[in-house]
């Protein structure tokens, strides 16, 4: 089989870091991997020696956003993850969070708007129109893309027109969201099974400060529980949402749900990852851990479920 | 069948209370943190990307064919020797070569005053590690060599920049900063000093400036640590005298990396003989030895190969490949960007219009599928935001140009974004990183 990891992304380092994880714990399955980057080989690499199949650990981009699932749907290659157009749907944030709002799902207010928007009306006008409506502190984001890179925290008016220059150098839009105060969770779910399941909720302590880059890939950045400290109730509450997000938006195989508990105890959801982070830092591997099984374990399971699928 | 491997013993939990070993770091290495300006660059190494951030030299000039008919030669006759440990202080042969090439910039020197070190980072590294203590204080020209502030910052010592001009470091401000911090009963532990072809700044210590610079170091007690790696490559067919030519007491740093193979690490340090031999137990406990291998492969490359004209042949290309930066920065560019010409070595100081953060447009220039190194990397004290070093040395004329083409229009998409929110970026992204945070890519990565 095939692990692809590397890409053009501004989330290569994490991928790559991600891809010998996987591959290392896939060997220790008894796998043969092999290791490959997104690069202008891979199609003739797919074609010439086809793997069994293929699992992606690729992060952002065109690894995340279905073009890679798209290119090995087309090659006939099976894959691990979800296929095209469910990527293309959970990848892109407002159009997931409108989707799993509509099913009943709890996700913070938010608005998403590119920067021709901004320039055409006035940013001062819609930035103000946004803080009458979502309030401060804010939370704004690229809308699309992972590992927190270019998200932003931010309190005070003033700061507002700064945070959207540093967060539209990540992409051409913006995400902003009621920033929601409460415990922050991600429950992993995965299809190892005869169904999709949740592994226990990992809850992300990182003191004051924020779950930035730094904390995610820093070891000892930041503090898991896992499970979360949270009572049983509200631990069967995420794990039935990350199931329902999973269902909802069409995912396979594997996803991640990233939400936080706010202080009336409701799930909200901030996001859902069709290629969870597979480093020694990341939230999947400890939910695994944690839950008795490994990596290995998983995607093994995984990976013979996509050769079984064809 | 083969033996089953046994499973790996786990460590036994942690006691109560106390800390697990992953947070008993030193305090400083508290910015050794995972930095998503360090991820950014992972993606430059990718041929889709024109990396004008690292500052590797173009090796494609090197005589390969020869080279390995030494290394086979070198292992086939002296085997015995290379592969074995040798001494601290480097081996006795090519010590004396190092002379010569020093003697090209006008340095009399003898042997036993050179120690060979990994590379001149780890001479630099070994001279801050015996002069400083933690909070003493270094001066600097602003910006200086990325690789160097880390050096200070892990031996936690404070730098003081000094700024420079398009003749190198300016001997007024010199003056002021020795004044002010003597004020305060300071005296810094040296002066840290790049006077040829700047990394990042580009340029060249004026030749008339350089005995006042020594005279008011001398004047104020402070020693002068001179590297000057880029000294052979100038364009203009002159070579400045070092300062150590002038000055017995300078501690003169010179590397083989941009004149025959950073690969071989093998860089050295010319110090006074009390320096010396604190350098020389310094590395003993660093490296035991520097590789005799190494060593052997560079005295013999002296020796039996026309290197003058190598380095001659290296400077032309990249005279070439600046003279392409030159014009493409010309073409290219917005208003309100100004750069230096520089005269040698591999970089081009580039300063940007008012209010762009380099920092913080780096992923947009990722994604633009080109890189640079933003400029708060070059200095200790937070400045350097509206500037960039780019360097040439490694692209191709074509891909600098592809490269320089790719980043005005990464620099008119923010300016645009900038006008429609009438401000700059957020000054850092993310968290602010602490001063030997790796927020600069590695010194000379791609």
């Amino acid at each position: 089989m095939a692990v692809l990891a590397g890409g053009l992304s501004h989330e290569r380092e994490v991928s790559l870091r991600s891809g010998r994880r996987l591959a290392a714990a896939l060997r220790d399955s008894g796998f043969s991997v092999r290791e490959w980057d997104m690069d202008g080989a891979l199609v003739e690499r797919l074609r010439s020696d086809p793997p069994d199949a293929v699992a992606i650990a690729l992060h952002g981009g065109e690894g995340e956003n279905g073009s890679v699932q798209a290119v090995l749907e087309l090659l006939g290659v099976p894959f691990v993850g979800t296929p095209a157009p469910a990527c293309r749907r959970a990848w892109d944030k407002p159009t997931a969070k409108a989707e799993l709002a509509r099913a009943g799902l709890l996700t913070p207010e938010w608005v998403a708007l590119p920067h021709t928007t901004f320039r055409a009306l006035g940013a001062q006008a819609v930035l103000d129109a946004m803080v009458d409506r979502l309030g401060l502190p804010m939370m704004v984001k690229p809308d699309q893309g992972g590992s927190a890179l270019g998200a932003q925290v931010v309190t005070d008016r003033g700061d507002l027109p700064s945070a959207m220059v540093s967060c539209l150098a990540y992409g051409p839009a913006v995400l902003a969201e009621r920033y929601i105060t409460g415990t922050e969770v991600a429950v992993s779910v995965v299809h190892d099974g005869d169904e999709p399941r949740a592994l226990p909720p990992v809850e992300v302590d990182t003191g004051d400060g924020a779950y930035d880059y730094t904390a995610r890939y820093t070891p000892g950045g930041a503090t898991f529980h896992c499970p979360a400290r949270l009572d049983t109730a509200t631990l069967a509450a995420l794990e039935e949402t990350a199931l329902a997000a999973h269902h909802l938006l069409g995912l396979r195989d594997v996803s991640r749900l990233d939400a936080v508990v706010d202080t009336e105890g409701r799930v909200q959801v901030l996001e859902v990852n069709v290629s969870p982070g597979l480093t020694e830092t990341s939230l999947l591997p400890t939910a695994a851990a944690a839950a008795g099984t490994d990596l290995g374990q998983l995607y093994g399971a995984m990976v013979e479920r996509a050769i079984h699928r064809g | 069948m083969p033996e089953p491997v046994p499973p790996t013993p786990t460590r036994p939990a942690v006691a109560p209370g106390a800390a697990a070993p992953a947070e008993r770091f030193a305090a400083r290495t508290a910015g050794m943190t995972a930095s998503e300006i360090r991820a950014l660059f992972a993606v430059a190494s990718r041929p889709e990307v024109v990396s004008l951030a690292g500052g590797m030299p173009n090796l494609a000039a090197l005589p390969m064919e020869a080279l390995a008919v030494e290394v086979a030669d070198l292992v086939a006759r002296e085997g015995q020797v290379a592969l074995q440990y040798g001494s601290a202080q480097g081996i006795p042969a090519l010590r004396e070569q190092i002379c010569e090439v020093m003697a090209l910039e006008g340095i009399r020197a003898d042997p036993d005053d050179v120690v060979v070190t990994v590379g001149s980072q780890m001479a630099l590294d070994m001279v801050t590690r015996i002069l400083c203590d933690p909070g003493d204080v270094v001066l600097a020209e602003g910006p200086s060599y990325v690789g160097a502030l880390g050096s200070f910052a892990a031996y936690e010592a404070r730098v003081v920049h000094v700024a420079m001009d398009e003749h190198g470091l300016v001997p007024d401000l010199l003056t002021d900063a020795l004044r002010t911090l003597a004020a305060r009963g300071t005296t810094p532990k040296f002066l840290y000093t790049i006077p040829n072809f700047h990394n990042p700044a580009g340029v060249t210590l004026a030749v008339e400036r350089r005995a006042e610079v020594l005279e008011i170091c001398a004047r104020y007690g402070v020693r002068v640590v001179e590297d000057n790696p880029y000294g052979l490559l100038g364009f203009t067919g002159t070579t400045n005298p070092a300062l150590r030519s002038m000055d017995r007491d300078v501690i003169y740093l010179g590397s083989f990396s941009k004149t025959f193979a950073s690969g071989l690490r093998v860089g050295w340090a010319l110090a006074p003989p009390a320096v010396r031999d604190r350098l020389v137990l310094a590395a003993e406990s660093a490296v035991l030895c520097p590789p005799n291998f190494n060593q052997m492969l560079v005295s013999r490359y002296l020796a039996g190969h026309d290197w003058r004209s190598q380095v001659k042949s290296f400077t032309e290309a990249y005279r070439e490949r600046r003279d392409a930066m030159l014009d493409a920065l010309e073409t290219y560019l917005p208003d309100g960007c100004t750069w230096n010409v520089p005269d040698g070595g591999f970089y081009v100081w580039l300063t940007v219009p008012e209010g762009v953060d380099t920092k913080a447009m780096l992923p947009r220039a990722v994604t633009a599928r080109v890189a640079y190194a933003s400029g708060t990397g070059f200095y200790a004290d937070g400045l350097g935001s509206r500037q960039l070093r780019l360097s040439y040395c490694y692209p191709t004329p074509e891909r600098i140009t592809e490269g320089v083409r790719r980043l005005a229009g990464v620099l008119e998409a923010e300016l645009d974004v900038m006008r429609t929110f009438g401000t700059s970026p957020r000054p850092s992204l993310g968290r602010a990183e602490p001063r030997n945070g790796p927020q600069s890519p590695s010194p000379h990565t791609p």
